[in-house]
């Protein structure tokens, strides 16, 4: 993709520090995502996709480099990098509704009118097919739907970059493959710049215009990157004997699986 | 971490219907008639009533036994109800002076009950709350907390009195010193409960921290505000009956006083079991106010 960078990555290093013995876990992350971008971020478990997710999100502060969007320097969280967290992160006291309510209500109290943001509620509650469960608290829907509610708040606030992390992790194979056809639908019709974390790979292939794959940790960085080109609207059935669909997933297999299948430092 | 957890958030169990509940299940083919419907639960309601119904007969029939001799100290329950049939069948009697019915001495020690432990709670969570934001007043205050809290009430009467040379204020702050441990521990202790998770949604959506405040912090730690408020209830109860028998005046610990002072151990036998009523239902209502107000967000 040749896109302009809309969100940059320039040299972004993390360490973390434990008394006087300090790890490294990323290292010289070089990155250029353009607007409208879906770029997918494929590694092992514990090598630093979420940290390098949470730097984005403004959760963490990177130790050495920074990251920009559209040429600001991200120092902070905010509704601008709207994030899907793993394990959906409702409050357990509000409503569906109330969880995507208590979002827009702060993030757009001052530009729209109650009923304004009412209506903006239902149309994302409606986004991820959940308007009809609004009433019910998190406790009282399952895990794809609670899942939906999160990426219905994390779309609420009109994100720049939407941030995911592993969003489907925690759902069996059929609802996840619900999920992801719901994510693609709304990638289509918004638009969003999207930074998902996954360590599926067929996900990461199903739903990417870029796969960036990470090395193993300690001081993790980017091994390679994969561009895929498979034409939207993607069909998972029509998919599973594309040529360029399998060429992708082999490729991500073979760098996940045989050249980084050891922790050690590459590429 | 230490936590004054005597009772639970958690919900209580259930009686055991499900015997009852197979009992009509098994009836075959009849479309069930409307006693047949209810018959679960009024089982299940006669299970939780009669056997303390029971055991309070057995309890009521040994005492007055014991007690029936000639020359017993203590009055057989038969003697206490005519004694006191007089002070039971008339609560709101006003003869002036102390000399009234039960309702106003309860509902005096009841106001001073309320005022003080309202100054606790407000107090007590708004301390939790500040002492369960920072690990530092946690680790150097929860120690003398733990110390304070143990102190008995009565003890702090007399300090009470010293400061504020009266009866009234004094009754009022022990009630408060009292009641106020367990729901600053508790309540600090739940701020610190709050998950990671609702940190980073409030971050990113920019809450303030007054907002925070309001949206996060209080309704993810009602359910041990209220295990705080419940034993600072009965704590409270339990003070004001004590520090009423030394400051006097309309009360129901003074009324208790008053009677031993006359010798009228009927008097006192019926107004232990009112106190003994009273703080049973002062639990249950804050109980039932946790539930109402911590309705989901236990269960995530
Ligand atoms: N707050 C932290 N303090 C210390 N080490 C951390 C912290 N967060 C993550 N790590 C370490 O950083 C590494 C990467 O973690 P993470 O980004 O969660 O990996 P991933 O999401 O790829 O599974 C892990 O080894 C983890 O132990
Ligand atoms: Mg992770």
């Amino acid at each position: 993709m040749g896109a302009k960078a809309y969100l940059s990555f320039e040299q972004v290093g993390m360490s973390f520090r434990r008394g006087t013995h300090a790890s490294e876990v990323l290292r010289d992350v070089d990155l250029r995502i353009g607007e409208g971008e879906y770029v997918s971020i494929i590694g092992h478990s514990g090598c630093g996709k979420s940290t390098l997710l949470n730097i984005v999100g403004g959760l963490l502060k990177s130790t050495t480099g920074e990251v920009f969007l559209e040429g600001q320097v991200v120092d902070a969280p905010g509704p601008d990098r709207a994030i899907v967290f793993q394990n959906h992160s409702l409050l357990p006291w509000l409503t569906v509704y109330g969880n995507v309510r208590i979002a827009v209500d702060k993030v757009f109290g001052g530009t729209k009118s109650s009923k304004e943001r009412h209506d903006w509620v239902m149309h994302k509650l409606e986004l991820v097919q959940m308007a009809q469960h609004k009433d019910k608290r998190p406790h009282e829907v399952s895990g794809g739907m609670k899942q939906r509610v999160g990426i219905a708040r994390a779309l609420a606030m009109q994100p720049k970059v939407l941030l995911m992390d592993e969003p489907f992790g925690a759902l069996d194979a059929l609802t996840r493959a619900h999920l992801q056809d719901s994510v693609m639908d709304i990638h289509a019709k918004l638009g969003n710049t999207v930074m998902m974390i996954t360590h599926d790979v067929d996900e990461a292939v199903l739903l990417s215009d870029r796969i960036v794959m990470m090395t193993n940790g300690p001081s993790a960085t980017i091994g390679e990157v994969l561009a895929v080109d498979l034409p939207r609207p993607r069909r998972r059935l029509e998919l599973a004997t594309d040529p360029e669909y399998t060429g992708c997933r082999a490729a991500v297999m073979a760098f996940l699986y045989s050249r980084h299948k050891l922790p050690s430092r590459a590429a | 971490m230490p936590v004054v957890q005597a009772l639970k958030p958690a919900a209580e169990a259930g009686p055991p219907i499900a015997a009852a509940e197979a009992d009509v299940v098994a009836l075959p083919l009849k479309r069930p008639s409307l006693a047949e419907r209810c018959g679960p639960v009024f089982s299940a309601a006669s299970a939780r009533v009669v056997p303390p119904l029971i055991v309070l007969a057995l309890l009521l029939v040994v005492w007055e036994l014991l007690c029936a001799q000639a020359g017993s100290r203590l009055p057989p329950p038969s003697k206490v109800l005519t004694d006191t049939w007089d002070f039971i069948v008339d609560p709101f009697y006003d003869n002036g002076g102390i000399d009234k019915g039960a309702f106003w001495h309860i509902a005096r020690s009841l106001s001073r009950v309320a005022v003080g432990f309202a100054l606790a709670a407000v107090v007590g969570i708004a301390l939790g709350v500040l002492v369960g934001q920072s690990t530092w007043a946690m680790r150097g205050l929860d120690p003398i907390f733990q110390v304070l809290r143990t102190i008995p009430p009565l003890a702090w009467l007399p300090l009470s009195l010293a400061g504020f040379r009266d009866a009234q204020p004094s009754a009022i702050f022990v009630i408060f010193i009292t009641s106020i441990w367990p729901v600053i521990i508790n309540t600090s202790v739940g701020v610190r409960q709050i998950p990671q998770d609702y940190r980073n949604v409030a971050a990113v959506i920019r809450l303030s921290w007054y907002e925070f405040f309001w949206k996060i912090t209080l309704p993810a730690t009602v359910p041990y505000i209220f295990t705080g408020l419940r034993i600072g209830v009965g704590l409270s109860w339990l003070a004001i009956v004590a520090a009423e028998m030394l400051i006097g005046g309309v009360g129901i610990g003074f009324f208790i006083w008053d009677a031993w002072n006359s010798s009228r151990i009927s008097d006192i036998i019926v107004a232990l079991t009112y106190i003994g009523l009273v703080g049973f239902l002062l639990d249950r209502l804050i109980a039932a106010l946790g539930h109402v107000v911590s309705r989901g967000t236990s269960a995530s």
